[in-house]
């Protein structure tokens, strides 16, 4: 594919290609005709969003501007982008989906990602935005050896970022594909092309504006649907006893949609996901980044008050969604469910398009439109910020604190850190084509156990353990990092689904638990045994470390202009 | 951090202060999140029926709705209640702790 110099033009123009592409293309089923409102709305939101960008190169300077925003990002602002960050198009359709499917099970899903915010809010964030510069591997690394622990941290990070990227990238392509009647390889492309031109040029301001901007149009978009459809299917009562009756009665499990089902069978496993979900979510790089993006603790404080309420306003929404889509697309005659290959009855495009479906039965194709619009701009928000996330990692950990040394000017580190943007983006784009064909669905849960195996335990003690010692860390961290992902691989998921190899070595779906455990042990063990010269400095450096983390007084303030 | 200042503030009792308070009151936050997320997933484990039984008589929303969005409202509130303190109380010990050693 040629770009041409009006890089938008170009981009519009492989739209228009691979729409037609797409046109012509009947033998897919799960292809759909072209949306032309769809592309429309999407092309209004790349223009502004490029508009943003461009004003965005014109305030990016210095280091701090590109990997921070200048520090002067407002909480308000920070809490939206964090949503914005965090509320991923994967998690929009597939929760409501899963409500639609299951009823009350999908309630008691969406609850595990909500609840790792408050326990960063209690024990991370004002830490994190006194200690932290642009990068968590700034926190764990503060007291620590720099190579080695640069070296981890940032390994931890491209690790959880890559996997990330991987599902969103295959995630990306197949909803495109679907909702804009796109070629695969156009849609993953074109995601590709957009994050980069975001990231190169805007850095984080303009990562920070994609994603209060997704925010603000995802929630209004979902408060639409869930209303409207609330609205629709109780006969203007918008009574949600009324909501659940029609559902109950509708729905094949009848009144077990309203209780506890299947999900919930292994309290073990549960607990495990639980650990999971809310100790990865305080370790994922992309997210950690954004508390440096405020001037100070009062600040990012604010920022996960506001993205909490946003979160969580958006969980009850996607189980409002999941209701109303039984209501108003589960009757055989509602135009919504079609036949499928073994003669079964389900939803057009699957269970995850309960959402999208629902857009169209409530709003018509104006709605519709506007939702696939919407859902083509979560994913490039949440790819930016992965993007973003990961160059940093390289830039700022790996080139100028491991390799230089820290002695590199930073202009330079800015242009290596534009550099790998453009390497990661074209990364993405070549896995979203080579991971295609793959079920992708375990990436997730794999990343989360990663992230809270790996790169939380590591944050958490050195924020709080006087007695970490480099050594005790790097013998933790890897652990962590080495086990959830073997974990992963030789658990039933990995092992028995998607490499067929018969049963697990490893019998749990989610490792957690025991990496994790594993982890601290490692961090614990490591850093007793350590009586080195070295490890006594480290010892000794926690309470200048503790005054600064505790009091602000040192820490990085926001850029004067 | 220069040692002098670092043994400044560390001989503030006001710092003391500020730590004690916003130790025991992040960690007690911290564990009532855990306890709710932890106790709601237990029930769903091992005692289904309370969360499946009608809310009032004759209704078909169940006690597991108010409880499963509890646990959402209940997140959004915890993180309310420490910010209120944390950037009323602990900041203005913060401050005066700045200003009495700057």
């Amino acid at each position: 594919m040629k770009i041409g110099k009006n890089i938008l033009a170009a981009l519009a123009l492989s739209l228009v290609a691979g729409a037609a592409l797409a046109a012509g293309d009947v033998g897919e089923v799960k292809k759909q005709a072209v949306n032309v409102t769809a592309i429309i709305m999407f092309l209004a939101f790349v223009t502004a969003t490029l508009g943003i960008t461009y004003w965005a190169a014109q305030r990016t300077k210095t280091a701090k501007d590109f990997y921070a925003a200048g520090g002067g990002i407002t909480g308000f602002q920070n809490g939206l982008a964090i949503a914005g960050d965090y509320m991923s198009a994967a998690s929009f359709l597939g929760i409501s989906g899963l409500v639609f499917i299951n009823g009350y099970d999908g309630l008691i899903y969406s609850v595990g990602w909500l609840v790792g915010w408050p326990i960063i809010m209690f024990l991370m964030a004002e830490q994190l935005r006194n200690l932290g510069k642009y990068t968590y591997a700034d926190v764990v690394s503060y007291r620590f050896q720099r190579v080695p622990m640069r070296t981890m941290a940032a390994t931890g990070s491209l690790v959880v970022v890559i996997l990330y990227l991987i599902g969103q990238m295959v995630g990306a392509g197949k909803l495109i594909q679907v909702l804009f009647g796109l070629d695969y390889a156009y849609a993953v492309t074109s995601v590709g092309i957009l994050i980069i031109l975001y990231v190169t040029f805007g850095g984080m301001l303009a990562t920070t504006w994609v994603q209060i901007i997704k925010a603000c149009l995802l929630l209004g978009g979902a408060t639409i649907i869930a209303f409207g459809a609330l609205y629709v299917a109780t006969g203007g009562s918008m009574s949600p006893e009324a909501l659940f009756r029609r559902a109950t009665e509708i729905h094949a499990k009848k009144d077990a949609l309203m209780r506890p089902g299947a999900l919930v069978t292994s309290p073990i496993e549960a607990i495990s996901l639980g650990l999971a979900l809310m100790f990865g979510t305080a370790g994922l790089p992309h997210i950690l980044m954004r508390f440096f993006t405020v001037p100070n603790a009062t600040e990012a404080r604010k920022s996960v008050f506001y993205a909490t309420g946003f979160i969580g306003y958006f969980y009850i929404l996607t189980f409002l969604i999941g209701f109303g889509a039984i209501v108003l697309l589960m009757p055989a005659d509602s135009g919504f469910m079609v036949t499928n290959a073994k003669g079964v009855l389900e939803l057009k495009g699957g269970q995850n398009m309960a959402a999208v479906n629902l857009a169209q039965a409530v709003g018509g194709n104006l709605l519709l439109g506007f939702i696939s619009a919407v859902a083509f701009a979560t994913i490039l928000a949440v790819v930016s910020g992965l993007t973003l996330a990961g160059a940093s990692a390289i830039s700022h950990d790996l080139y100028a604190n491991v390799f230089a040394h820290g002695n590199v000017n930073e202009q330079k580190e800015v242009r290596v850190s534009k550099m790998a943007t453009l390497v990661l983006g074209v990364i993405a784009i070549l896995l979203g084509i080579a991971f295609e064909q793959q079920n992708v669905a375990y990436m997730v849960g794999l990343t989360f156990a990663v992230a809270a195996s790996a790169n939380f335990p590591i944050l958490i003690m050195s924020i709080f353990w006087s007695k970490m010692t480099t050594k005790g860390a790097l013998l933790g961290g890897w652990l962590g990092l080495i086990s959830s992902t073997l974990f992963v691989i030789l658990g039933p998921t990995v092992w028995t689904d998607v490499l067929k190899l018969g049963d697990p070595i490893f019998p749990m779906k989610n490792p957690a638990l025991f990496s994790m455990a594993i982890s601290f042990l490692g961090i614990w063990l490591g850093s007793i045994m350590d009586n080195s010269e070295n490890a006594r400095q480290e010892r000794a450096s926690f309470e200048a470390q503790d005054v600064r983390c505790q009091t602000g007084i040192g820490a990085e303030g926001a850029a004067s202009h | 951090m220069q040692q002098d200042l670092v043994h400044a503030i560390k001989s503030n009792p006001k710092y003391h202060q500020l730590l004690s308070k916003r130790k025991a009151f992040a960690w007690m936050l911290a564990i009532v999140m855990l306890v709710i997320y932890y106790g709601f997933i237990l029930i769903v484990a091992f005692n289904k029926e309370f969360l499946g039984q009608p809310l009032s008589p004759g209704s078909i929303t169940t006690v597991g709705i108010p409880v499963g969005l509890g646990v959402i409202v209940s997140a959004f509130v915890l993180t309310g209640i420490y910010v209120f303190r944390a950037n009323s109380e602990f900041d203005r010990l913060t401050r005066e702790i700045k200003e009495e050693v700057l």
